[in-house]
């Protein structure tokens, strides 16, 4: 919904209002940049979501968008809208750090990520780079580089990751769009912890080209945002074929905005039991429940062979990230992140018959999972199996059990991003406490019905992501 | 992944020395605990797929397609 924003709102307003805005003549794309970098400036310091804020660049831009308005040039869909890419992402002039030490010796990139470039093509306007756990291993939002992004909801808090700069940001109010990737769940559980919007695409949707990688078979890139439709702007933008990523689409760009209010009427809605109705804490099964009560869902499907489905996903997580990193721990290994090291280490001297047994274990589930979406349409989980901890917590009790922390936030993502499901992570508030995630999981390439129950489900009011209470 | 239980014929301390030779792959001895418990996690899931019964025919997909 987009809401009257007065002048002194401009940092904090949604990416709909602000290219409308433009567009209509009421507000000048320098003003909103320029209200964006104060925000950052005054806020920022406290979440620590930004590595790189790129001021000069973000005024430039600006100043030639609204030297285009003047001249009565036809504005993009996202004019003038501020926004903000995980560092992972390539920034022409700036080495690619994807969290690490090591990668700021890279030479710097030479253009923007294919997706950096055509939100900037729809009129958005890049204002900085953002925090990640290192080489996008991590689950947490921590970093021992650059330091840890903090919820800001709570600064005490993780922000999850490995997107927690592009959580930080987003749920800080420092931009309204974010970019992000989730190779395991790296954009569903920063969304779920810091209580934003989240869209992981089917796996080939959106280019990666010009991203840092970390598992070629998993990674995924999305946006982050604080409302359906600002996701859905930010989506449609950035989809289109590519050649420089071999795994992208080569079908037609699917137009989400025209049906998003198209309600849930005809929907078939479940949500997914066994595997993920245990080892969750009550609140992470309250918020599900809460969204199926919302949508009238009485059903309840069994996603089979998913705790096989989140082994082999780690398996080859594991071995993937670990050839790639291959030789940078031959010869700099004390220069990562210890936990990131020795998890790199142990996946470098996995057998390969596990690895392979994994992929072939992917095609078997695969097949499964997409049988169930003969008999549904949308499917329910829990992002996370519990609000966001404490930072430097290092265990997880589940079900009674202690199981460490960092491996262990991913359990409900995992079995999804698997074999590259689409998916919305919607943040629900249960309490005055934290927020939860709920993912709302669509067949591949269905992307338009996740987003159009997400989207009915935030006109209810059951699904929100306001701007935290900070200076 | 959980704390999987110890299989005592897996000794992850003995495998990660051996195969670090053949990755030359230099491992500061502090490192070990830690890689030990991870090869451990890695044993355990890798157990759990391989019980998973697959027929001969199913292939990885090359170039994975959603």
């Amino acid at each position: 919904m987009r809401q009257p924003v007065s002048e002194q709102d401009w940092s904090i307003a949604p990416a709909a209002s602000i290219a409308t805005a433009l567009a209509e003549g009421s507000v000048r794309a320098r003003t909103v940049v320029a209200a964006a970098l104060d925000r950052i400036g005054r806020v920022d310091p406290a979440v620590n979501a930004f590595t790189q804020v790129l001021a000069e660049r973000a005024l430039a831009r600006a100043d030639r968008l609204d030297t285009a308005r003047d001249r009565g040039e036809r504005l993009g869909c996202l004019a003038g809208v501020p926004f903000a890419a995980k560092n992972l992402f390539d920034i022409a002039g700036l080495p690619t750090r994807a969290g690490s030490r090591i990668n700021r010796e890279r030479a710097p990139a030479e253009r923007d990520a294919t997706l950096i470039a055509r939100l900037e093509d729809a009129g958005a306007i890049l204002v900085g780079a953002l925090n990640m756990g290192e080489y996008a291993y991590d689950f947490t939002g921590e970093n021992i580089h650059d330091g840890n992004t903090r919820n800001p909801h709570d600064l005490g808090r993780m922000s999850g990751g490995s997107s927690g700069g592009s959580g930080g940001a987003v749920a800080a109010g420092l931009v309204p769009l974010a970019l992000a990737s989730d190779t395991n769940g790296s954009i569903r559980v920063p969304s779920a912890f810091c209580g934003c919007f989240g869209l992981k695409p089917t796996y080939g949707r959106l280019s990666r080209a010009g991203s840092f990688p970390f598992v070629g078979s998993l990674d995924h890139l999305g946006p982050m945002g604080r409302s359906v439709e600002d996701l859905a702007l930010a989506y449609e933008a950035m989809q289109g074929p590519d050649p420089a990523d071999p795994v992208v689409t080569g079908r037609a760009p699917d137009p989400v905005r025209a049906g998003l209010d198209a309600g849930v009427a005809d929907l078939r809605i479940a949500v997914a039991g066994g595997y993920f109705a245990r080892g969750a804490d009550a609140d992470a099964l309250g918020a599900v429940a809460a969204l199926a009560g919302a949508l009238s869902c009485t059903r309840t499907i069994e996603i089979p062979q998913a705790a096989r489905a989140r082994a082999s996903a780690y398996l080859i997580t594991a071995a993937e990230g670990a050839a790639l990193h291959l030789d940078r721990l031959r010869t700099r290994a004390s220069e990562f992140d210890p936990a990131v090291r020795d998890r790199l280490i142990a996946g470098a001297m996995l057998p390969a018959p596990f690895v392979e047994r994994a992929q072939r274990f992917r095609r078997w589930y695969r097949a499964a999972v997409l049988d169930l979406f003969r008999e549904v349409d949308i499917i329910l989980a829990p992002c996370t199996p519990c609000r966001a901890p404490l930072s430097g917590e290092t265990t997880l009790v589940l079900d009674g059990v202690a199981v460490p922390m960092r491996a262990n936030i991913g359990l409900f993502t995992q079995p999804i991003s698997f074999i590259g499901l689409p998916v919305v992570a919607a943040p629900v508030w249960l309490d005055d406490g934290l927020p939860l995630g709920v993912q709302i999981i669509a067949a591949p390439w269905r992307e338009d019905l996740a987003l159009r129950v997400a989207r009915h489900l935030e006109r209810a009011g059951f699904v929100r992501a306001p701007v935290a209470n900070l200076a | 992944m959980t704390n999987p239980p110890e299989d005592p014929a897996f000794d992850p301390d003995t495998y990660a020395e051996a195969v670090a030779g053949l990755l030359a792959l230099p491992i500061d001895p502090a490192w070990m605990p830690s890689i030990a418990a991870n090869l451990r996690v890695l044993h355990a899931a890798a157990d759990l797929v391989g019980a998973f019964p697959l027929p001969d025919e199913a292939e990885v997909a090359p170039v994975f397609s959603a």
